[in-house]
């Protein structure tokens, strides 16, 4: 039981650490790349909310920002940097295109990027206003913060199949 | 000022020409496919048509259009710097026999527009140098721009499973 | 493992094939991207390299290929307009002007309100300001020099800010409409805009200083991805990559649109067709439109924004709402679209990165049977494969930054 409380005390301080220093992997396809420049530039100057050091390298960072359209052809580049990532990972899909296909209904877009890969946060809008951006940015803290995003909720529930084997004594 | 143009083409080749048309200002010339290459060479080199820049090439399908003798019908766009005039040249096709030579020959910058328009409408060009596709995967099954492929007819290449949530 | 090492060291002595220092002797193919951090635009090259050099270069656009013709196809008219912005994302206006007169090309529409035509050349020229400060930052940006695309950031800020009082959309305007625009400029637009170009020179003046006396930015712009002027032609480059080879052809001087004969402006050329042309082209291009911008203000009369034309002018709200004429025809201007007539047209007009038309293809209906759109970036990007061949990875990247390849309009 002890243990437990430790435990679950210390994922919440890491969890606590992890929504302030997203360390993000700008997947930029297409116009909203427009928009996260402006984002990333001073005027809305992501960097007060700790996430401002764009890595390029998929292994260093743990969110994607989808941005832009995701085609049929791009998909399987889509899902080898996401498994990529470096875990925990998170995902928001930024735009009405990443999150459902917009307003290309067609044979050549994918009607969101869930088809591919889980998504934690969508920004509605084409493009998202920046503020919208950095609200979805809010809302992928406090997420983290409580520990329910799709990566962290499968942790856990890995862990806890495991501790349940052990119990059992297998 | 492209007057000119359809004026020569028409002495040159008589009966080649099928049609000339200059609606709305674009001059636009109807040529057999048997002819292209003659007719493009000749606006290439004479010295008075000095056609020696490519604009574009595109196919239009009239499936399902009233008036429909072609159903398909290549389009390309040409214009000169030197004598600042443009002219679209046009070659009916009929269908089963989308075949065409290729224009890479005489204006380099046609390789990447006929791989445009074999992808997306699957007119094949003869004697192109690497006629594949360009803006789709190879597992893509159709050429999407024709008018009976549906819209939305998707080829994944990538899907996630669901199951584990 | 062994694929890493040959990557970083290459062979060892070119000269003495045998020779190899234990590596292997062959050329390597390495792939760039799609999603690669030093390219705008997503794109997928397969390099066959011989150690840093490139031997052949495979390029691979089409993963932003959104189906622009399929979904116009299903549009109407009016419809089309946001899909237009799209295309070009960086110069979106443009896009909207170059559609709006292929359509009323198509309809017999030849005489714009002189307020018209000023509006959609400032709307244009803003776009074009907004193009080359995105191209030369970003392309600043990736060859390390981070300050100036910060200071050319900031411009671009002021510019969409701008855009958004008149448009409503930051980046997606969608303001021009057949036949006009969607409303008249906002009050204080003329005054602001001379507020922003004040701004504005010396900005470019400080962005110009700062690259022009960094080395580093220097030295891997000039004498790369050089062109000469035949094969320039032959392949059908447009914008300031031609302009950069020594050609002088500008849509807007050689067929001027809109009233683009009335104003003065020049067309700065290159000699080289080289990056640092290329680059220092664009840089001009921005003064020229800032001129053309004052210019307009000074002269821009009052008068309607739309054409005086029942087949695309929406009728009034109170007609609409009290008269059954006006509510049919609101309705079937909405449902229908507008009504063209049968036949084919080809527009163009000065994109940002060169001549981009609108070839329609019309059937009587409201709905365009064909959209094509003659992408500049297309045909400019096609040179690359020339371009690259010979020269060292690193240089691949200036050469892509300066075509300026968006993917949006490129892949359509
Ligand atoms: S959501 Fe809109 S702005 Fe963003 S990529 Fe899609 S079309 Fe472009």
């Amino acid at each position: 039981m002890g243990l437990e409380i430790t435990t679950t005390k210390l994922e919440d301080l890491a969890n606590w650490g992890r929504k302030f220093s997203f360390f993000t992997y700008p997947f930029i396809t297409a116009c909203c790349g427009m928009e996260f420049m402006s984002v990333a530039a001073p005027k809305y100057d992501i960097a007060r909310f700790g996430a401002e050091f764009p890595r390029f390298s998929p292994r260093q960072s743990d969110l994607m920002m989808v941005v832009g359209t995701i085609t049929e052809k791009q998909a399987p580049a889509l899902k080898r940097v996401y498994d990529q990532l470096a875990e925990p990972k998170y995902v928001i899909a930024f735009g009405v295109c990443a999150s459902t296909g917009g307003f290309y209904q067609n044979y050549s877009v994918v009607p969101g990027i869930d088809q591919i890969i889980p998504v934690d946060v969508y920004i509605p809008g084409c493009p998202p206003r920046p503020e919208q951006v950095l609200d979805g940015i809010i809302l992928l803290q406090k997420k983290v913060g409580e520990g329910r995003t799709v990566n962290q909720m499968r942790a856990r529930r890995e862990a806890m199949k495991d501790k349940q084997r052990q119990s059992e004594g297998v | 000022m492209s007057k000119a143009v359809l004026d020569a083409l028409k002495s040159k080749f008589g009966d080649a020409i099928l049609e000339t048309s200059s609606k709305n200002t674009d001059e636009s010339v109807t040529v057999a496919v048997d002819k292209l290459i003659e007719v493009c060479t000749f606006l290439r080199d004479d010295e008075k048509m000095a056609f020696d820049s490519p604009v574009f090439l595109t196919c239009i399908d009239r499936l399902g259009l009233p008036v429909m003798e072609h159903r398909f019908e290549l389009a390309v766009q040409l214009r000169s710097f030197t004598k600042r005039h443009r002219i679209r040249v046009k070659v009916p096709m009929e269908e089963g026999k989308l075949k065409v030579p290729t224009l890479s020959g005489l204006w380099a910058g046609f390789n990447w527009l006929e791989r445009e328009t074999y992808d997306m409408y699957g007119v094949e060009f003869e004697g192109h140098p690497d006629l594949r596709r360009i803006y789709l995967y190879d597992e893509f099954k159709g050429h999407p721009l024709r008018k009976d492929f549906p819209k939305d007819l998707r080829f994944p290449l990538a899907r996630r499973e669901w199951a584990d949530e | 493992m062994s694929e890493l090492k040959t990557l970083i060291l290459g062979r060892k002595n070119v000269d003495d094939p045998d020779d190899t220092g234990g590596m292997p002797n062959d050329l390597m193919t390495v792939n760039m991207g799609p999603s690669h951090p030093a390219m705008h635009g997503t794109i997928r090259i397969e390099l066959t390299i011989d150690g840093e050099r490139v031997v052949e270069a495979d390029i691979n656009p089409g993963y932003l290929h959104r189906g622009f013709e399929k979904e116009s196809e299903a549009a109407t008219y009016t419809q089309v307009f946001p899909y237009t912005d799209r295309l070009n994302y960086v110069s979106p206006m443009i896009n909207n002007v170059g559609w709006a007169m292929a359509v009323e090309k198509l309809m017999g529409i030849d005489e714009l309100p002189p307020r018209l035509q000023y509006i959609r050349v400032m709307v244009s020229e803003i776009s074009r300001i907004t193009d080359h400060l995105t191209c030369v930052g970003a392309s600043a940006m990736e060859l390390g020099a981070f300050a100036p695309f910060l200071f050319l950031v900031k411009v671009r800020e002021w510019l969409y800010e701008l855009l958004e009082e008149l448009s409503g959309a930051r980046l997606t305007h969608s303001y021009v409409r057949v036949g006009g625009v969607a409303k008249d400029l906002s009050p204080k637009f003329c005054a602001k805009i001379t507020d922003i170009l004040d701004r504005m020179e010396p900005v470019l003046d400080e962005a110009k200083g700062l690259l022009n006396s960094n080395k580093i930015f220097y030295d891997r712009m000039a004498g790369v991805g050089s062109f000469t002027e035949d094969d320039a032609i032959a392949y059908g480059l447009s914008g300031p990559c031609l302009r950069a080879c020594g050609v002088d052809y500008d849509v807007r001087k050689d067929f001027p649109y809109l009233n683009y004969g009335d104003l003065e402006f020049d067309v700065p050329v290159g000699t080289s067709g080289d990056c640092l042309d290329r680059y220092l082209v664009r840089l001009e291009e921005m003064r020229q439109s800032s001129l053309i911008l004052r210019q307009c203000i000074a002269q821009i009369p009052e008068g309607p924004v739309m054409v005086d034309d029942p087949r695309c002018v929406m009728p009034e709200k109170g007609e609409t709402y009290n008269t059954i004429e006006g509510m049919i025809r609101h309705f079937k201007h909405i449902v229908d679209g507008i009504r063209v007539e049968p036949g084919e047209a080809y527009t163009f007009v000065e994109g940002g990165n060169g001549e981009l038309g609108f070839f329609i293809v019309a059937d009587g209906t409201g709905r365009p049977w064909k959209a094509y759109c003659r992408a500049p970036s297309f045909s400019n990007l096609q040179t690359v494969t020339k371009t690259i061949s010979g020269r060292l990875i690193s240089d691949i990247v200036p050469i892509f930054g300066m075509i300026n390849m968006i993917g949006g309009e490129c892949d359509k």
